[in-house]
């Protein structure tokens, strides 16, 4: 992948040091969310793949660490005052963390865009829709698997075990991301990692970057957990909705399949990720009971928010 | 230590839920088809209601608990 194009004076400024390591001088501040939302997400993909025109050790580079930092705290801050608004009880006793849980994805209101593509999208929206999530689902559970090392026994086993499902259990030809790269390349879009950031919302950003900045932090590991499981939670049901619109579409084929896979994947997924990764985390680490839940809650609003921006739009256009 | 620290049951019965099943090969249906298992863990429909038994595709959620 190529680095993105810059959306204002930060990511500019980050896109020229990237490409020349050598240049001086220091980051200029954000113009906008949107600069902000793709600046971070540049700097944490120099930990997933990386971009060729960047230069490797950029990823340790303490001047961008810095600059990464405050883009972190940042975001982490939105996260938290939004669960602070939230007003949710976040001291569950440890055996219910799963019940809490449930319970916090059953209250989830949040629009749904598996609804809409199962009964009203037509195709260029659906196609809309997958290049926008085709930068999560090129990705999907790598930013979990950053957590592994960082979790006592029960959890980490169940968190393998999950994990197994998503690349593929073993076979490259199942590995999840392949699923969704083999489903664009059918309906006539570009399936390599990353292709379309560019077009990316920041609400889409902004739901990636939660994502990551969870995973690459060993003191968010139940955050991420938390969010991996909400995540698991609400995507059978959503996945089932998507296969119908795309069969109702034409679109059957790959891209189907990948969802359809999902119906019965996640369908399991939700309970190793609540009770056998989540309940025994908050088991054998009580402080990461309330962490659970924020990173469930948070994935459950940064969801809420691209949907809302997603309908927006399209709303808009009409 | 001992050779077993954690419960790791084969099956476990969801409340409401599914029955999750570890390390299966092959599983019959109510019909008698015979599905081949190619997950470390599946989970089976106890609701009757999935749209694709005998797996559970989370139909269950949406079901009123009597
Ligand atoms: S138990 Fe899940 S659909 Fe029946
Ligand atoms: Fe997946
Ligand atoms: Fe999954």
């Amino acid at each position: 992948m190529r680095l993105p194009k810059p959306r204002g004076g930060l990511s500019e400024w980050l896109v020229a040091r990237l490409a020349e390591p050598e240049l001086s001088g220091s980051a200029p501040g954000a113009d906008s969310w949107d600069d902000e939302s793709i600046s971070l997400w540049t700097l944490h993909e120099l930990s997933f793949r990386g971009f060729e025109d960047a230069d490797d050790r950029a990823e340790w580079d303490p001047d961008l660490l810095g600059v990464r930092r405050d883009l972190e705290t940042a975001l982490e801050d939105r996260l938290r005052a939004r669960w602070a608004e939230a007003g949710v009880d976040a001291t569950p006793a440890l055996a219910d963390v799963p019940t809490a849980l449930e319970d916090l994805v059953a209250t989830d209101d949040g629009p749904s865009l598996a609804d809409f593509v199962r009964r009203r999208a037509d195709r260029d929206q659906v196609l809309e829709l997958l290049r926008q999530r085709s930068v999560y689902h090129l990705k999907e559970s790598d930013p979990s698997a950053f957590v592994v090392p960082r979790l006592p026994v029960r959890a980490k086993a169940a968190l393998v075990a999950l994990q197994f499902d998503e690349y593929g259990d073993g076979d490259p030809n199942r590995l999840h991301s392949h699923l969704f790269a083999r489903g664009l390349e059918a309906v006539g879009l570009r399936a390599e990692y990353g292709a379309y950031v560019d077009d990316a919302v920041p609400e889409n950003l902004e739901m990636n970057n939660a994502g990551s900045l969870f995973g690459l932090h060993r003191r968010l590991r139940g955050a991420a957990m938390g969010h991996l499981a909400a995540f698991e939670m609400t995507s059978s049901l959503p996945s089932r909705k998507m296969v119908q619109g795309l069969d109702r579409l034409g679109l059957e084929g790959p891209m189907s399949d990948y969802y359809d896979e999902h119906v019965e994947a996640d369908a399991i997924h939700e309970h190793l990720a609540a009770r056998d990764i989540c309940g025994t985390l908050a088991d054998d680490e009580p402080d990461q009971a309330a962490e659970i839940l924020f990173g469930a809650f948070t994935c459950l609003d940064v969801e809420a928010r691209f949907a809302t921006a997603m309908l927006g739009a399209w709303e808009d256009q009409r | 230590m001992s050779g077993r620290d954690f419960d790791h049951p084969d099956v476990v019965l969801v409340p409401h839920g599914p029955m999750l099943l570890r390390g299966a090969e092959s599983v019959q249906d109510l019909e008698g088809t015979v599905h081949a298992v190619d997950r470390p863990v599946v989970a089976l429909c106890r609701c009757e209601k999935s749209s694709r038994l005998p797996w559970c595709d989370g139909t269950h959620k949406v079901i009123p608990r009597s």
